[in-house]
């Protein structure tokens, strides 16, 4: 399979006061199609950066960013929600779902921004919910769920419009050792089954091991390291 | 429309807050609905549709002198006068100061010009028979529970009788009504006889208090009217004429710069308003930048996030806004048939209902539009970061 | 569930109390509350405690001032609005009340409510001067004025529209009778001639009557000579001579009314009787301050409605304004008050701290609204229809018993609109507070 994310020479520099510190140094990466890639670094090492550069939520001072054939680093704001929208899902350690919406609203979200009626909206979102475990959850509110549901109801939502591309930044970082491990296996699962590619940024090496190849980064570069 | 749901959700994120800042728009518009339908009134005193083709003829010194019978053959005979009739003010009290309402002394044909009064025909024939007969509007004998065949004592404040007694009898004849809503509060009248008012009075016998007529081109209104004044020039009577409206309006005039009183007060209203839900607003969207970003990571666009917010913005003041005019429309028919014409008030219709809803909308933008914007502008990478 | 129905009367009750001390009390009463409630912060250890609580909302004011100033603001408006409208009616009723005096009394026509209304042929006018009560003077005359009103039609300055001023035949006795009467500008008018003199209030409402301008009445040439000054409602008429004005409107040797000096203000009684008594008059007598005073209540009071309704749904929108900002402030110093609940902090001096805060911040709210009204409107003058059809011209009057009123409602709405927050505040669920943070 090919690559999906091509990264060349990518660089990202945030001003800070009067100086700019630059937080990524000439970045190289290449991410083949159907890889579950972990990257880990202490903090600070710009880990949580190069994710959002990859999933389009920034973009980097200088080089090319290439996501399924898309310079996504020449995009410009509407353009880039736009692709957002088709080619990516997110999940996050904290705040994913909006709180007076319930399950099933929360993973129709996405819909929204497509021109499918409301019946096809609903069984595409219970479909996803179905793949997540949490069909009987789906009118409940993001408040009568575990953290660890929650964090699935996210995954459904970041899937149910089918993207290639999944983004988790630190997705168990506020969760208990079972829910990290439901989560950690249903993104396996998404992986392996459904062919998704997906990039995780974790700082625990417990959940690395899920991944397929593990990246570190340090002081903004990265560090090659041996995976399984 | 879809994302009806998801604004309407947003909205009531905070119920209580929500309510009650819906709760102080409601007393807003409230207040807008009375002040307004107040307002209305008095602006369009007079300005019926039906007295477009009215004129009336009052002594140019002034409305309290009268003037002479001979001048009607002769107002008769100026062209493009349809009808003519005559009144006088009369100014009597039905037992009670308090129960004020207009009654008028008034020619067998005054309801010829007043078509819009609907008489029965057998009411008007008993009116044409019976001397001391006396025609109330609907609203008036709603007002005092009077049927047919009552008899109404009227009290003089300016005319006794002859006999130096203040007390002038009627009998109830008729009972008339007026179909147009808005008109509805001229139904607040007494009309009775002109003869038997100057048979029995004690002076100013034989003088007419002003007259009124119909012409048959309200366009050529100006001309009539000049013509007809033209008539008493350089006399010890000098009239002026103009329309039915001009009069009430200068009369209204007189009483009140209404409409900038109300407008001063709506001002204050409207500006106290937009500060408390600009704070709510502010605040919500304060609250949601983390959530407002999750949107922007799901594919929202900038443009989109704007619109939400402002979408919230408008539908929380026009919610509000829509229930305090509803409750204003309800207040002011009550108003109305509890006090009759004491207090001039035009029902809530289509023109207070347009402009509310201009307003709801112009300050739900308003209200909203900074919030928006820094929804608009906030970035996904430092809203999630919790920067 | 008895509980909380204990509860709820019990905050219902604390409501009912609080209004009706505000109501009630005069305000020497209310400050010398105050002056307890300092005493009682100074000096016991609920009190102190409630001071110090204070002391940290209120010194976490300046973060919170976009939404406090929210009640201010919403305050301000309301009593802004209040105090305006009450002056308006106040001005009006004041000025109608220090017209006329007890001592001298009007007749007119029975029935006539309004001397515009009124009729009195030359043989009433006779009878009436004769009667006992009536003060004569030094050459043995009653002093007595016989006056014509009539109604003339002039442009006003603010809207260049014809407006209705009312104009005075007076008699020769009218100076006697009405003493308080300078002429500021000009002379007195000539009797027999064509002259008037202007009030004050009429010349500055009404457009061409300065002293030498000619005026037309009814066909005829009159010359403006003078103004004067009567301080009361007589400051919105133009007078002239009672003859020469009745033959202008051809009136003949009636009049509309009779102005008498009585011997005493006790006169009064026994000369209605003597009028009463006499089969050939139909007429009423009172006292000319009376008379005034009636003119004025039934706008006086329409407008004290119009005000207070108004101000009622203005004062429940700031209400909920105030609770909406009270509510997040609590919230917002959650963690505060559920550490300092946990210290030991009672229930009572958190309340009072949050109820304090509100009232302070209404109270600012009701000054800044107060004097905003004082500025602007405070002695403005207008004019309106009286009851003789005529422009009657009077001052808006923001007096400190108005402003102590708007303060009142200041401080009943932040009462309202601090209680129930100030309530949630002091039953915080201290570890869940605590532990959310």
């Amino acid at each position: 399979m090919g690559n999906i994310v091509e990264i060349r020479n990518v660089s990202k520099r945030y001003p800070r006061g009067k100086q700019k510190v630059e937080v990524l140094h000439h970045i190289d990466l290449s991410i083949e199609q159907g890889d579950f890639l972990a990257l880990m670094g202490p903090s600070g090492s710009g880990k949580t950066t190069l994710l959002n550069l990859i999933g389009g939520l920034d973009t980097p001072s200088e080089g090319s960013i290439v996501v399924d054939g898309e310079r996504i680093d020449r995009l410009g704001e509407g353009a880039l929600a736009k692709w957002r929208a088709n080619h990516v899902g997110f999940i996050f350690q904290f705040y994913n779902l909006l709180p007076m919406l319930s399950a099933q609203k929360n993973v129709e979200l996405p819909l929204l921004l497509t021109r499918l009626s409301a019946a096809q909206r609903k069984r595409n979102a219970s479909i996803a919910l179905q793949l997540v475990g949490l069909a009987d959850r789906a009118s409940h509110r993001p408040t009568e769920l575990s953290g660890g549901q929650q964090q699935r109801v996210a995954i459904a939502r970041a899937i149910v419009s089918d993207p290639k591309l999944l983004v988790c930044d630190e997705p168990t970082g506020d969760l208990d050792r079972q829910s990290a491990e439901d989560v950690l296996g249903l993104l396996q699962t998404l992986n392996r089954d459904h062919g998704k590619t997906i990039v995780m940024v974790t700082h625990d090496p417990k959940a690395a091991e899920y991944a397929r190849h593990t990246l570190h980064l340090d002081k903004g570069t990265l560090v090659e390291a041996a995976t399984a | 429309m879809k994302y009806l749901h998801l604004v309407w959700a947003a909205l009531f994120r905070r119920k209580t807050r929500t309510v009650f800042t819906l709760l102080s728009v409601l007393a807003a518009f409230l207040l807008f609905g009375l002040l307004d339908s107040v307002r209305g009134a008095f602006a369009n005193a007079g300005s019926s549709v039906a007295g477009v083709d009215r004129l009336m003829t009052v002594s140019k010194i002034s409305f309290t002198m009268q003037l002479p019978q001979s001048l009607l053959p002769r107002i008769q005979s100026v062209p493009g006068v349809k009808q003519l009739a005559y009144a006088n003010w009369f100014g009597g009290i039905y037992q009670d100061p308090k129960n004020f309402f207009p009654n008028i002394a008034v020619s067998p044909n005054y309801f010829d010009v007043y078509a819009e009064y609907e008489l029965p025909p057998e009411q008007a024939e008993a009116f044409a028979r019976t001397r001391t007969g006396a025609v109330v509007g609907q609203q008036l004998a709603d007002r005092f529970g009077w049927k047919v065949g009552d008899r109404i004592p009227l009290e003089a404040t300016i005319f006794p009788q002859k006999d130096g007694s203040n007390t002038w009898p009627l009998d109830l004849v008729g009972i008339y009504r007026i179909e147009n809503v808005k008109e509805r509060g001229n139904e607040n009248q007494l009309l009775f006889r002109w003869d038997y008012f100057d048979e029995a009075r004690q002076f100013g016998n034989g003088e007419i208090g002003w007259y009124v007529l119909r012409v048959d081109d309200p366009a050529r209104s100006d001309e009539v009217a000049n013509a007809i004044d033209a008539i008493s020039a350089n006399s010890d009577h000098e009239t002026k004429t103009q329309s039915e409206a001009a009069f009430n309006a200068s009369f209204v005039s007189q009483f009140a710069d209404v409409g900038l009183i109300v407008g001063a007060i709506m001002a204050a209203v409207f500006f106290t308003l937009i500060l408390l839900t600009g704070n709510t607003m502010a605040q919500a969207v304060r609250e949601r930048v983390p959530e407002l970003a999750i949107l922007k990571t799901i594919g929202f666009t900038n443009r989109g996030v704007l619109a939400l917010v402002l979408a919230e913005s408008v539908l929380l003041i026009v919610i509000g806004g829509v229930l305090g005019l509803a409750l204003a429309g309800l207040i002011v028919g009550v108003l109305q048939s509890a006090l009759g014409g004491a207090m001039p008030m035009e029902p809530v219709g289509a023109s207070i209902w347009l402009r509310g809803i201009a307003l709801m909308i112009g300050i739900g933008l308003v209200v909203g539009a900074l919030p928006a914007l820094r929804g608009m502008r906030l970035r996904i990478v430092d809203a999630l970061a919790g920067r | 569930m008895l509980r909380k129905l204990v509860s709820a009367l019990g905050t219902f009750a604390l409501i009912v109390a609080a209004m009706a001390v505000l109501v009630v009390l005069p305000w020497w009463m209310l400050l010398a509350l105050v002056v307890l409630l300092a005493a009682w912060m100074a000096f016991t250890r609920g009190g102190r405690r409630a001071w110090q609580v204070t002391q940290v909302g209120l010194s976490t004011l300046p973060q919170r001032l976009g939404s406090s100033s929210v009640v201010v603001i919403g305050i301000a408006g309301v009593v802004g609005v209040l105090v305006a409208l009450l002056a308006m009616g106040e001005g009006f009723q004041a000025m109608l009340k220090r017209t006329g005096s007890d001592d001298t009394a009007i007749v007119m026509r029975s029935g006539a409510m309004a001397e515009l209304n009124s009729v009195l042929g030359r043989d009433d006018l006779s009878l009436i001067e004769q009667a006992p009560g009536v003060l004569r003077g030094a050459d043995g005359q009653p002093i007595a004025s016989a006056e014509l009103v009539v109604v003339a039609s002039l442009p006003k300055r603010s809207t260049g529209l014809d407006a209705n001023v009312e104009v005075r035949g007076v008699g020769p006795d009218t100076w006697a009778l009405r003493p308080e009467v300078r002429i500021i500008e000009g002379r007195r008018f000539t009797p027999g001639l064509r002259e008037l003199i202007v009030g004050k209030g009429a010349r500055g409402q009404f457009a061409g009557i300065d002293p030498g301008t000619a005026l037309n009445l009814n066909n005829q040439q009159w010359t403006v000579v003078g103004v004067f000054d009567a301080g009361d409602a007589h400051d919105s008429e133009i007078w002239g001579d009672a003859d020469v004005v009745a033959s202008t409107y051809r009136r003949g040797s009636s009049r509309t009314s009779v102005t008498v000096k009585l011997t005493g203000a006790d006169a009064l009684d026994g000369f209605k009787a003597a009028l009463a008594a006499d089969p050939r008059l139909k007429v009423d007598a009172k006292t000319t301050r009376a008379y005034y005073s009636e003119q004025s209540e039934s706008l006086a009071r329409l407008i004290r409605i119009l005000g207070t309704t108004i101000a009622v749904i203005m004062g429940i929108g700031a209400m909920f304004g105030a609770l909406n900002t009270m509510y997040a402030a609590v919230a917002t110093r959650a963690r505060e008050i559920a550490t300092m609940r946990a210290i030991g902090f009672r229930g009572l001096p958190v309340v009072v701290s949050v109820l304090l805060e509100t009232m302070l911040l209404a109270l600012a709210g009701g000054l800044i609204g107060a004097a905003i009204a004082w500025l602007i409107f405070d002695n403005y003058t207008v004019s309106t229809l009286g009851s003789n059809f005529s422009q009657v011209v009077f001052s808006f009057r923001v007096s400190p018993a108005l402003v102590g009123t708007g303060l009142k409602w200041a401080l009943a709405i932040g009462f309202l609109g601090g209680l129930f927050p100030a309530l949630r505040a002091a039953r915080l669920p201290v570890t869940t507070a605590l532990r959310e943070l």
